[in-house]
Parts: structure tokens; C-alpha cells; sequence
């Protein structure tokens, strides 16, 4: 491999644990702060792929598009946001689950969505280090929002509405509002992976948001710890180095993702970080 | 049909082409019933979402058609393909379940995700990715006219299997001892406990039950495709839970009565939604619908 050509390699790896990282610190937000398990992320990311790049194809400037991108998964994230109203916990980790299905359901069926061949030919209008810089910025702004959130009224909000809703609304929490606001936040963040990824690769097809898409998101956010947003950020971006930096993985990725989120939720549920905390006795934020 | 009578050839056409319609949605409902049995047995006594309820169908259904191929007998395949599904149901909740019950619900459905995915790789590893057929498939290739529709023998003995194994169940939780202290351990398992019921033996129980329909119906879908692969247990398994949930979660008669509807609505969905959605995708859409007018399912209570 010549020295371009690794640089090149490594360039778009790290754009990819930084998509990862944005997609995982949105999940961690609905899942991991508020308490409401998602099985169907990968949805929103689509959704804001789909929406950016039928935009920039249309001529929307780029920023635009990806705003678009951003508009779109947040606004049916907040339509699911009302669904986790009306029904919880197990009836919701279904009900996203089939928000997942239903979303490439439709896709694949759509002409003026390319149906199962998906759009090609999206204009890409930064080079490879734009992308990189775009994605690593925009996930380095979400970690500090992610951090920011815990510490705030919000984030004990979202606490109190995980740990007990009907106590947290006796308290006069408002759990609706506080709920719809995480699963907006959320899925917005993942439309914002979605526009750069489409702009990113200039082609999407449907499989590439598929149910197996959303349980890495999860398993991403699990193994690293869910609530945690350090451990998180180590998790997603464990999960994408992991095939790279051993080949032999990369055949049997979903035989390793699977056993270790197996082998997680056996051993330390609190994922990564869950084990340094037992270690050194110091809780990750 | 009502109205139809002879002499509007156009109506009786349409018309028998719905009925056709109905009955494979009920034949495919009556698979879904006997996957969606075991997965609320599952919740009702753990609340535990088995989503690894797939692996065992599919591991059913490879052992089946291995068998089959080996022996030439179709009655070999569902022998051995109901002895792996069950012995692979209960080791699943000794090994994954049971060490974590005591964890929050997430806990569990991830693990079971986690065997899910790790398995459907298995399978591709040991198999091959594009999956095996059997050599000599006489259920498929035997039809017969039923009411001037062709049905093939699988799909006979789908109804029939279903109808069997599940009036054996209904008969086992009613009229056995094992059958009654199986029911009070899921309506009160300290009280049923306490009364000398062993709870754990009762959920090996329900794990093996689940599991033998689940390979049984496993190695049907794999006739009826004459097709077994990887992936054929995950999206049957998601629809499982599609099922439990309309059904109610734990209401073994909603169960049974969403999955019938639902194998329904699937079938006239495909007909009169073709250009929106694709079939797995009438499953969920159908569930979503029907939670937000009754978010407890379409017979749960409370």
C-alpha cells in the first residue's frame, strides 16, 4: 500500500468513527439519558440521508441540504417521540424497531426515492479532509452538547423520566415534553450523519439503514456503557477500528458484535464504562 | 362470496380471488401462530422479549432440511428439527437468560439480539450465505384443488400442524397438573413456588414448548420456500414480536388471534399497498397503527 494511499484509508476511517460517534451519542440521548430504548436509529440516519441528498441533487446548496437532512430525522423523530407516549418499554423498543422496518419498506418501493438501487450521482462538494474535518467537528460539538445536557436541568430531567416516569411526573416533571426533546435531539443528530455520509460517498441505497445498522448503533452505545458519553465515544469508535485494525474480523463482524453484546450484557451491563468504574471506582460522565 | 352467481364471470373471478387472498393470509397466520406461541409463553413468565427465538427456528429448519436430504424422509426432518430447536430453546435461557433476570428489561432483549446476530453469521459460516434446498421436496410438488384453488401439501400441513400442536398445548395448560401449576406460576410464581411448583422446571418447559413449535414451523417455512437460510428466522421473529405486542404481551388468546389478523392483513396488504411498502413492512405498519388507538393490543387488558 503506497503512503497516499494509507492516508487516504485512514482519513475515511476516522470519518467513519466520527459519523459512528455522532449516530451513537444520539442513541445514548434517547436511550441511555431518557430511558427509551430504540431499536430503530438507523431509520433517522436514512431519513436524513435521503432528504440531504434528494436536496442536493434538486441544487440546494450543500448546507442547506444537510440542515435538510438534519429538519427531516428530527421532525420524525419527534412523530416517534409522540408514539413513546402512548406506549413503553417493551411496546416501544417494538414499535421502533418496526419504525425501522417501515421506513425501508417504503424506501425500497419509491421510483422517486430509487427504490432499491437508491440515488447515485449526489454532488460532493468537499474533498476527503473536508469530510473529515465536518464530521469530527460536528461530532467533537455533539460530545461537548452531550455533556453539557447531563449536567443540566434537561439532563436530570431525562434522568428522573428513565428512572421512574409516573414518580417523575408527580414531581411535576413535564415527561411528554422531556421525552419528545430527546428523541428530536437525537434523531436530528443522526439525520446530520445521514446528510454528510450521503454527501460523503455520493451514493445510498437502503440496505445501508437496515435493522443490523440499527443494533450497531446499539451495540456501540452498550458496549461502551450506555448513559456514559466518554464511554460511548470509545465504544463507537472501538466498533469501527475494531474490523480495520484486525482483517481477520471483518468476515465475521456480526458473529463478533453479537457475542460481545452478549458477553457485555452477561458480564458488565454498565459496558465499558460500567468496568472502569468498578476498577478505579470513578463514574464517567 | 355474495354476490356473486354465475353470471357476472368478471365479480366471481374478483371474487374468488379474494378468498384465495384470505386463505393463504390464515395459512401464513397459522405459522405465525406457532412462532408468536412461544415468544408470549417467553414473556408472559420472564418478560423477556426472545428475539433469539429465530435462532432456534432457523437452526430447526437447517437440521431439518440436513436430515431430509440425508434420510429422503420428511418425517425425519421434523423429528430431528424439533429435537435441536428444543434442546437449543432451554439451553438459550440456562446460558443467556437466567445469570441475568434480575437486570433491568434492556438487559435481556440486548442479549438476545446479541444471539441473534452472532447465529445468523453462524449459520452463513457453517452453511453458506445463499442457503440449501431440499432435494426432494414431494410436500411442495403434491397439490390439490381446493375449492378451484391450488394449495400445495405444505401449506396443508402448516393449518393442520398448527391446529394440532397448538390443541395439544391448550390441552396440556388446562387439563394436566403440569399444565395448571405451569399457569399459576405465570399468573404468581412466589404463590405458585410456594405451593411446591418448581419454578425453574416450569421455564424449561416453556422453553421447550416454545422452542419445538418454533423448529417445527422452522422446517415448514423451509419446505413451503423450499429455501433454508441465514436470515429466514429474523424477520419471521421481529413479526413474532409484532404479534405479541397487538396481541397484548403475555395474552396467549390475542396471540393467537393477532397473528390470524395479521397473516391476513399481510396478504391484502401485498395486493393493495404494493406500490407503498413491501411486505415485511405491512407487518409493522399495521402494528403501529393499531397502537396508537389501543397502545395495550388488540385483546390485552388494563
Amino acid at each position: 500500500m503506497s503512503e497516499g494511499n494509507r492516508w487516504t484509508t485512514t482519513l475515511s476511517v476516522a470519518t467513519f468513527a466520527a459519523l459512528n460517534v455522532i449516530l451513537a451519542i444520539g442513541l445514548n440521548l434517547i436511550s441511555g439519558f431518557c430511558g427509551q430504548v430504540s431499536l430503530g436509529h438507523a431509520a433517522f440516519y436514512g431519513l436524513g440521508a435521503y432528504a440531504a441528498a434528494l436536496a442536493s441533487v434538486a441544487g440546494v446548496p450543500f448546507p442547506l441540504a444537510i440542515l435538510g437532512g438534519v429538519l427531516v430525522a428530527g421532525a420524525f423523530g419527534i412523530v416517534v417521540g409522540f408514539a413513546a407516549l402512548r406506549v413503553r418499554e417493551d411496546f416501544l423498543a417494538i414499535v421502533t424497531m418496526g419504525v425501522g422496518f417501515l421506513f425501508l419498506g417504503v424506501v425500497r418501493k419509491q421510483p422517486w426515492l430509487g427504490a432499491e438501487m437508491g440515488i447515485a450521482k449526489i454532488p460532493s462538494p468537499l474533498d476527503k479532509w473536508g469530510y473529515a474535518a465536518l464530521a469530527i467537528g460536528a461530532a467533537a460539538a455533539l460530545v461537548l452538547l452531550s455533556l453539557h445536557v447531563r449536567r443540566s436541568w434537561m439532563g436530570r430531567a431525562f434522568g428522573a423520566v428513565a428512572q421512574d416516569e409516573d414518580a417523575a411526573r408527580a414531581i411535576g416533571i413535564d415527561v411528554a415534553g422531556y421525552k419528545i426533546a430527546a428523541f428530536f435531539i437525537g434523531t436530528a443528530a443522526a439525520g446530520l450523519a445521514g446528510g454528510i455520509y450521503a454527501h460523503m460517498t455520493q451514493l445510498i441505497i437502503p440496505d445501508t439503514f437496515n435493522f443490523i445498522q440499527s443494533i450497531t448503533i446499539l451495540a456501540m452505545v452498550v458496549i461502551g456503557g450506555i448513559g456514559s458519553t466518554y464511554g460511548v465515544v470509545v465504544g463507537a469508535i472501538l466498533l469501527t477500528l475494531m474490523p480495520e485494525l484486525f482483517r481477520f474480523i471483518n468476515d465475521y463482524k456480526l458473529l463478533v458484535y453479537g457475542a460481545l453484546l452478549l458477553a457485555v450484557m452477561r458480564f458488565s451491563p454498565g459496558g465499558l464504562a460500567g468496568l472502569v468504574q468498578r476498577a478505579f471506582g470513578v463514574r464517567l460522565a | 362470496m355474495k354476490e356473486g352467481n354465475g353470471n357476472h364471470d368478471a365479480t366471481t373471478h374478483a371474487g374468488m380471488y379474494y378468498v384465495e387472498l384470505l386463505l393463504v393470509g390464515l395459512i401464513w397466520g397459522c405459522t405465525y401462530a406457532m412462532m408468536a406461541l412461544g415468544l408470549t409463553l417467553v414473556y408472559g413468565l420472564l418478560r423477556v422479549l426472545h428475539v433469539a427465538q429465530a435462532t432456534v427456528f432457523t437452526l430447526g429448519a437447517y437440521i431439518g432440511l440436513l436430515a431430509a436430504n440425508h434420510t429422503g424422509s420428511l418425517i425425519a426432518a421434523f423429528v430431528t428439527g424439533a429435537l435441536a430447536a428444543g434442546a437449543l430453546g432451554p439451553l438459550i435461557y440456562r446460558f443467556v437468560y437466567q445469570p441475568i433476570l434480575d437486570r433491568p428489561p434492556f438487559v435481556a432483549l440486548v442479549a438476545s439480539i446479541g444471539v441473534l446476530v452472532a447465529m445468523e453469521d453462524g449459520f452463513r459460516l457453517l452453511f453458506g450465505p445463499y442457503g440449501l434446498s431440499f432435494e426432494d421436496n414431494v410436500w411442495f410438488t403434491t397439490t390439490y384443488a381446493v375449492a378451484g384453488m391450488t394449495v400445495n401439501l405444505v401449506q396443508i400441513w402448516m393449518v393442520v400442524a398448527a391446529v394440532l400442536l397448538l390443541s395439544a398445548f391448550a390441552v396440556f395448560a388446562t387439563r394436566t397438573r403440569a399444565g395448571v401449576a405451569w399457569r399459576a406460576t405465570v399468573s404468581d410464581p412466589p404463590m405458585a413456588e410456594s405451593f411446591g411448583v418448581s419454578v425453574v422446571g416450569v421455564r424449561y418447559t416453556s422453553f421447550l414448548i416454545a422452542s419445538v413449535l418454533a423448529g417445527v414451523a422452522g422446517v415448514l417455512v423451509g419446505l413451503l420456500n423450499n429455501l433454508v437460510e441465514p436470515g429466514m428466522g429474523g424477520v419471521i421473529a421481529y413479526k413474532g414480536l409484532a404479534i405479541i405486542v397487538l396481541g397484548g404481551l403475555g395474552s396467549v388468546p390475542g396471540t393467537l388471534a393477532a397473528s390470524l389478523v395479521l397473516g391476513v392483513v399481510e396478504s391484502y396488504g401485498t395486493v393493495f399497498l404494493d406500490k407503498l411498502l413491501d411486505r415485511d413492512a405491512i407487518a409493522f405498519l399495521f402494528l403501529i397503527v393499531v397502537l396508537m388507538v389501543r397502545p395495550q393490543g388488540l385483546l390485552g387488558g388494563r
